[in-house]
């Protein structure tokens, strides 16, 4: 069984390099976005995958951490990406998708 | 394919004998659902990544990275749920899955989103329905 976590892990670090060459190739921001997001999916997958490698159960608890903090830090993003400020309440963002006519 | 086989007879003489011994069946059966779902998974992680790379516009690339990161996700952590040890590593891999589950459409909703307010254009090429195109 080992041999097939290191050939996932294997296969995952591959499609994490293929993913950082939209990273750096992506013409705009938001396909740089994309890639962010998907590189900390699969990084998630590869703590995981990991801990099964090294027997160490403790480093789901990681990957779990960096599953919350992949999502918050995409949405924070987003957020500076449209205000350029982080400090914008939730009515403001509403205010706003209302005059622009946005469901 | 060639994996299972191996799999199935490095298990097969512990099988036989005299009264079947069925924790090493299940032990055969669990690896074999490991390989599958493992591979599966992979599968898609490898075809979404490709499709972020090949596809030609913003919003064709994130389908691709959206639709197939949360299933080959899902089925990767099902295949390490099925090698677990102890039912503390299931409920912590069950989490993991879940907030995947959650966040990941949620994110690639919130992207789109973003981008469409932000005025990014789709690449409509041959079947442009605006007019403008050859």
């Amino acid at each position: 069984m080992g041999y097939i976590m290191l050939a996932a892990a294997f296969f995952l670090i591959v499609s994490m390099a293929l993913m950082l060459f939209r990273l750096i190739a992506g013409p705009s921001l938001y396909d740089r976005l994309l890639a962010v997001n998907s590189f900390g999916t699969k990084t998630v997958l590869f703590l995981c995958v990991f801990c099964f490698i090294i027997d160490r159960p403790d480093g789901v608890d990681i990957a779990l951490l960096y599953a919350l903090m992949n999502f918050t830090a995409t949405i924070a993003v987003l957020k500076f990406f449209n205000y350029r400020a982080l400090n914008v309440g939730l009515l403001k963002a509403k205010y706003d998708m209302d005059q622009e006519g946005v469901q | 394919m060639s994996v299972l086989l191996m799999m199935a007879a490095e298990a097969a003489p512990k099988v036989a004998g005299p009264g079947v011994d069925w924790s090493a069946v299940w032990d055969a059966v669990r690896a074999v659902l490991t390989v599958a779902s493992l591979g599966a998974g992979l599968f898609f992680v490898l075809a979404g990544t490709i499709g972020v790379i090949r596809l030609p516009d913003f919003y064709t690339r994130l389908h691709a990275a959206g639709m197939t990161d949360t299933l080959g996700a899902e089925l990767i952590l099902l295949g390490l749920i099925f090698q677990a040890d102890g039912w503390q590593m299931i409920a912590k891999l069950l989490l993991v899955a879940f907030f995947l589950f959650i966040t990941s459409p949620t994110a690639t909703h919130a992207v789109a989103h973003a981008a469409y307010r932000a005025g990014e254009k789709p690449v409509l090429g041959r079947w442009r329905i605006d007019g403008e195109g050859e």
